[in-house]
């Protein structure tokens, strides 16, 4: 997993693309991003499926979490 | 009800004194504090990473879950992130009731959520290097008991 400093840039529409741009840069970030376990928040809510992302939309891809 | 992470390291018995204070309608205070363990030997280092403001959230989340579930009085949660040595406390959950069943249960109830299904990275650092750390099994059928 990268450290939690590492944030990027994107310009997308929504979650789809946002997944196709990263891959397209980091073919093997976009497969880890898909992998299985790994969920998304975006503005800080966990989304399901396919959402749209408005500007400045904050988008986490979370590994599968430990518990503290 | 507090809910709080910090990078510093705390003292539970100055929580607890601090969360007793002050109640009349409260009959049963309990407290759990997590104690982080050496398990690869007195070198082991157990790194914790949250996702800032969202890891509070949704712990926030159980806690009124918590609330409402137990009638509690209160709640008090406190987690360290960052860098944390065996001997170090890593977490304290503190409840309040009006009679003790709902603040063991509560008590209980937080931290079986807090250990499997809180939105922390952990990491352990030994003498072969560092690997990330996933629940444990018993971990996941406790946290079930509550479903």
């Amino acid at each position: 997993m990268a450290s939690p400093g590492v944030m990027r840039e994107f310009e997308a529409p929504d979650l789809a693309t946002l997944r196709c741009l990263i891959a397209n840069d980091d073919p093997a970030l976009g497969e880890a991003l898909a992998g299985k376990g790994v969920q998304v928040a975006v503005d800080q809510a966990i989304v399901r499926a396919d959402a749209p992302l408005a500007a400045r939309s904050e988008v986490a891809f979370l590994p599968p979490m430990s518990g503290g | 009800m507090t809910v709080r992470l910090q990078t510093e390291a705390f003292d539970p018995g100055a929580l607890l004194t601090v969360f007793s204070a002050g109640r009349s309608a409260t009959g049963g205070i309990v407290s759990f504090t997590g104690i982080a363990r050496a398990d690869l030997g007195d070198g082991t280092v157990l790194e914790l990473e949250a996702y800032p403001g969202f890891t509070e959230a949704e712990i926030g989340k159980i806690a009124d879950e918590a609330v409402g579930r137990f009638a509690l009085h209160d709640v008090f949660v406190i987690h360290r992130i960052g860098r944390i040595t065996p001997g170090e406390a890593i977490v304290f959950v503190a409840t309040a009731a009006a009679h003790r069943r709902e603040a063991f249960e509560a008590a209980d109830f937080l931290m079986d959520y807090l250990k499997s299904r809180a939105p922390f990275w952990k990491k352990q650092h030994g003498p072969g290097g560092a690997e990330w750390i996933e629940p444990m099994d018993r971990d996941r059928s406790d946290v079930a008991r509550w479903d």
